[in-house]
């Protein structure tokens, strides 16, 4: 267990440098066009242009200015954001808690509902319960979070004025306004969950230990809860895992239609005006997030599945 | 037995069918049982006779397509068929237990040993946790689980087998059903395992007094285990009866069938060859009318087997609860029945073609835990295949036997190419091949020793015709190029193995199991091998296809003086047609001699505990029982002295533990490993006894 541990975090630590590596040479030099020509404009003059490579220290050799650079990230110091004059953690850290509370209620509201609805088709398969479900997950995936968004401005916000068109949160954190984008995420990942977890459920449903639970003579509830449920959630959980990477690209599209102050948005606008700084500390912030829900999942399964856990 | 006690379960004229998208399949037919308390019964046929469906009715488990179409299952006067889901419940796992083939699919793998168990009591009667525990220790004690406390604690993958299947038979018994179903228990084990846990399923009855039902394919097995046995065709009962009768006056054509196709470790395959059925088991739609057996019978008569569908009888003249489902068995000279009625002259020994000196091929594993990280033994070697010797020449056929992991198939490996030795020499027509892969064999190296798989299934092209896949091969081999001569050479394989012309056109898929290994053997011998390994060719398959191709493969030896190398973990077919035997245990060679070397005294031990483990179906033959303790050691940790130390009943003190036993020669090529000196070890008695005279039909 300890072995597995430090492997994973090893591992994580590795993964991340290497990405830090290829961020830092793709926005950072010259290979991929020239950094003061992008931050400055196609009209500044040479001498604007060299006198900030002066000033910024682009002019040291690269392997230097990686150590500084990866040396200012790890110290917690992502730089200046040009766009909002100001140092790039003051203006992360709230977009990246608004988020987190979208993902967080999103996620409260998706796997229960999902998981929940997964194994009671799994349970019986081919019945009518387990149909419905099943094409109302197809339906609900195949649409894209726009379309969805639109639909859903249209039926609460224009139609029964339920709830606001825009999340901005202007006048100070409201509840109301979270549930239109968290509805549009849930809907759409809920379907893939949902399947995933049917699947699995289902395929633990004909297993020989669930027919010998049965002939055992135990109570229906038992075999459920204690033979099946054990051994069909690990596949999914493996996936809900992965569907907080899958949150941090899905909120581009929800946080922008409705103007919601998180990450996503933060992400968009950064690579919009490249500000550099700003978007090396999101592609950092994505990483991490990748490297650590892979390596929970991975733990995880481990915990959850006593034959990798004891051999 | 007790006669006037009511039966535990009576089954009558049952019916069941499956519905399957294509229509109804019945898969058994007018079906009737009676078990007495604390009598075991015998259900044994072919696959697909309907033995688990009548299990799986019983259970009440017929999935979502299939059903009791009608009859009746009556448990302790109540008929099942009428339960409610609740009553089932009650009943299933308190009075009616289940055993099944794989314990370790019937145990969920994340859960402990112990919840595993306590919960059947838990579940039926009102007991305490501490009660159920301390039941389920006690159990585990009794179904001979050494340290049973560790086993509570266990997860199923922690232990073996043979282990799993003790701890599943435990369950069964926890809460002291009257009712057992054991649906080929031992068929996923080593036969050295197999005969304990035979063992301790016939003590059942005597220690709990419980009932069982015991579903098998394998009739020595049945004749171990059983008071009464009924013998199925194609979903219907064709004869029923008391061992005692039924082994040795059998009435039916199809039980006479069946065993002339099971090998005696009695008998060999010069003196009593084997006999199989001809044709094949007809699928449940294509029943022809009036005696299912009639296509395949012998005695079918014109008029009479062809008409209705009649019942069972009882058998005149014999027990009374001797049952038959024949219009002719009393028109039958039974005594002409038996095998064994062409005698062959035995082959010629020829030249020696194969010459296997200090071969050993380890493995390299690597060991990631922190264990090994810490003691830096990250590498570790399985040895596989320990210095092995041995010679085989022309038109011979040598046996490899052992259990799973004894390193049988790594040796075919390297023989094939597919691996390379690690040291000592395999020579081949003189060349040593032992490290030559495959990829740098010439064609005519390759072409001269060829395998037959264990599985059919695995080995065709499902998407190539039957006549494709040979002619590529004999184009390979380079045996003919004009396209007209590699089709008459298909043709004449095609005849060699015996199977119809037509097969040329056919897809894999349209194709029965002995029909595949027919094709993988055609494929073997395209290119006239000089020796062929075959890897339990026929375990895969059921009794009377087996003996087809173990005859066919005897034949097509006999014509070609092809040197057979034959793998196998079973010593009535390797007596049958072996004429050198090589004993293997964890990658040593314990014993290797002559085929009536190995089964006479001096015997190496293991090689007495294995004779014991053989079922033999002859009631006659009486054997002396060995039981080893404890299950195969794993191949990584192998004893440090004799490798069978660990389960040896003849172990004579430490230097067992510490000393790698010398290998002994008694005669000639007759060779024992153990330390027990040769004058000893000639002093045992046999362990098979066979009777001078015999009861039993026998050949005229
Ligand atoms: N679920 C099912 N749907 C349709 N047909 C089935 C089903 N289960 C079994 N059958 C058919 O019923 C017949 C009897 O099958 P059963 O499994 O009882 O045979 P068996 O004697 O136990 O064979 P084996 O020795 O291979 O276990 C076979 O023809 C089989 O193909
Ligand atoms: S009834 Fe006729 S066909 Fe059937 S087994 Fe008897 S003799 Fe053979
Ligand atoms: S050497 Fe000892 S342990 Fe090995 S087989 Fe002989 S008696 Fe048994
Ligand atoms: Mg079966």
């Amino acid at each position: 267990m300890v072995l597995l541990l430090s492997k994973r975090i090893g591992f994580m630590i590795f993964t991340m440098i290497i990405v830090s590596m290829i961020l830092f040479l793709l926005l950072e030099t010259g290979l991929t066009g020239d950094p003061a020509t992008r931050v400055l404009g196609n009209f500044a003059s040479d001498e604007q242009k060299e006198l900030w490579r002066d000033q910024q220290g682009y002019n040291q050799p690269v392997v230097v200015r990686y150590a500084k650079w990866l040396g200012n990230f790890a110290t917690g110091d992502l730089g200046t954001s040009i766009r909002y004059k100001g140092p790039v953690k003051e203006v992360l850290l709230p977009r990246l808690w608004n988020t987190a509370i979208l993902g967080f209620w999103t996620f409260a509201i998706m796997i229960p509902l999902s998981l929940g609805m997964g194994v009671l088709s799994g349970m019986k398969e081919g019945s009518i319960l387990d149909r419905t479900i099943s094409v109302f997950g197809i339906l609900t995936t195949s649409v894209p979070e726009f379309a969805s968004a639109v639909f859903f401005s249209a039926l609460f916000v224009f139609g029964l004025k339920w709830l606001p068109g825009t999340s901005s949160m202007s006048g100070g954190f409201e509840f109301k306004q979270l549930i239109l984008p968290a509805m549009v995420l849930v809907v759409y990942d809920f379907g893939y969950v949902a399947r995933m977890t049917r699947a699995s459920m289902a395929e633990v449903m004909t297993s020989q230990y669930i027919r010998s639970a049965v002939l055992k003579g135990l109570p229906y509830r038992q075999v459920i809860f204690r033979h099946a449920l054990r051994n069909a959630l690990i596949a999914p959980f493996t996936v809900i895992m992965l569907q907080i990477n899958w949150l941090l690209s899905g909120v581009i599209v929800v946080e922008f239609f409705f103007a919601y102050k998180g990450f996503g948005a933060l992400l968009l606008e950064a690579s919009l005006n490249n500000d550099i700084a700003l978007l090396e500390a999101c592609a950092m912030v994505a990483v991490v997030v990748a490297v650590s829900s892979q390596t929970l999942a991975d733990i995880g399964y481990t915990f959850l599945n006593p034959r990798i856990r004891f051999s | 037995m007790n006669d006037k006690q009511e039966p535990v379960l009576i089954c009558k004229d049952l019916c069941i069918s499956y519905y399957t998208r294509a229509g109804e399949i019945p898969a058994v037919v007018d079906f009737s049982l009676t078990v007495k308390p604390g009598e075991t019964i015998g259900i044994v046929g072919e696959s697909g006779c309907g033995k688990s469906t009548v299990a799986m009715a019983i259970m009440q488990y017929m999935g979502a397509n299939g059903g009791i179409k009608s009859g009746s299952i009556m448990f302790k006067g109540r008929d099942l068929t009428t339960f409610s889901e609740d009553e089932l419940r009650s009943i299933r796992g308190a009075e009616i237990s289940m055993i099944y083939q794989e314990p370790f699919a019937s145990l969920n793998p994340s859960l402990k040993i112990s919840t595993q168990l306590m919960e059947v009591p838990l579940a039926h009667e009102t007991i305490s946790r501490d009660e159920a525990r301390e039941r389920s220790l006690q159990m585990l004690t009794d179904v001979k689980l050494p340290d049973p406390e560790r086993v509570m604690n266990s997860y199923p993958h922690q232990l073996s087998g043979g282990q799993q299947q003790r701890v599943v038979i435990a369950m069964g018994l926890l809460s002291n059903p009257s009712l057992l179903l054991l649906d080929e228990p031992t068929t996923a084990l080593d036969v050295t395992v197999e005969a304990g846990i035979v063992n301790l399923i016939s003590d059942i009855s005597n220690k709990f007094g419980t009932s069982q039902i015991y579903i098998s394919h394998n009739l020595g097995l049945i004749l171990e285990t059983c008071d009464r046995v009924f013998v199925m065709y194609s979903g219907e009962v064709v004869e029923e009866g008391t061992i005692n009768s039924l082994f040795t006056w059998p009435k039916h054509p199809y039980t006479h069938g069946l065993f002339s196709c099971i090998p005696l470790p009695t008998a060999d395959k010069n003196a009593a060859p084997l006999k199989p059925i001809r044709g094949q088991l007809p699928l449940p739609f294509e029943r022809p009318s009036g005696c299912y057996f009639g296509p395949r019978c012998d005695h079918f008569k014109k008029g009479l087997c062809d008409q209705d569908h009649f019942r069972m009888e009882n058998v005149e003249g014999s027990a009374p609860d001797h049952r038959v489902r024949c219009l002719r068995y009393n028109d039958i000279d039974h005594t002409k029945e038996a095998s064994g009625e062409t005698v062959q002259e035995p082959l010629e020994i020829g030249k020696r073609v194969l010459n296997v000196d200090g071969m050993k091929k380890y493995y390299e594993v690597k060991d990631s835990s922190l264990m090994a990280l810490i003691t830096g033994k990250s590498v570790r070697h399985v040895k596989a295949n320990e210095e092995l010797n041995f010679t085989a020449h022309e038109s011979e056929t040598v046996a490899i036997v052992g259990e799973s992991g004894c390193g049988k198939s790594t040796f075919a490996k390297v023989l094939m190419g597919l691996e390379t030795g690690t040291e000592g020499e395999i020579r081949h027509l003189g060349k040593d091949i032992s490290d030559i892969e495959v990829r740098d064999r010439s064609t005519k190296q390759i072409r001269s020793l060829q395998m037959v798989f264990q599985n059919p299934f695995d080995t065709l092209n499902p998407s190539h015709s039957i006549g494709g896949q040979i002619s590529r091969v004999i184009k390979q081999f380079g045996v003919e190029s004009d396209k007209k001569k590699i089709f008459d050479r298909v043709m004449t394989l095609l005849d060699t193995v015996k199977l119809p012309r037509d097969f040329y056109f056919r897809k894999p898929r349209q194709l029965s199991g002995g029909q595949k290994q027919r094709i993988g053997i055609a494929r073997a011998f395209a290119g006239n091998p000089s020796i062929v390994i075959a890897d339990e060719p026929v375990s895969a398959l059921d009794v009377s296809v087996a003996a087809a191709v173990t005859e066919l493969l005897m034949d097509i030896q006999r014509e070609h003086k092809t040197t057979l190398l034959f793998i196998s973990h079973d010593l009535s077919v390797v007596r049958y047609l072996a004429d050198r035997i090589v004993v293997m245990y964890l990658g040593h060679i314990l014993e290797r001699g002559s085929t009536n070397e190995v089964f006479d005294p001096p015997y190496h031990p293991y090689t007495e505990a294995l004779l014991s483990a053989v079922p033999i179906a002859d009631p006659e033959i009486t054997k002396r029982k060995i039981v080893l303790e404890g299950d195969l050691p794993s191949a990584m940790k192998p004893p440090k002295g004799c490798p069978f130390c660990t389960r040896c009943h003849r172990k004579i003190g430490d230097i067992c533990d510490n000393e790698p036993p010398p290998d002994q020669i008694v005669r000639d090529r007759h060779v024992i490993k153990c330390h027990i000196p040769i004058e000893e070890l000639s002093k045992i008695a046999p362990v098979i006894t066979v009777p001078e005279t015999s009861e039993r039909i026998q050949a005229a």
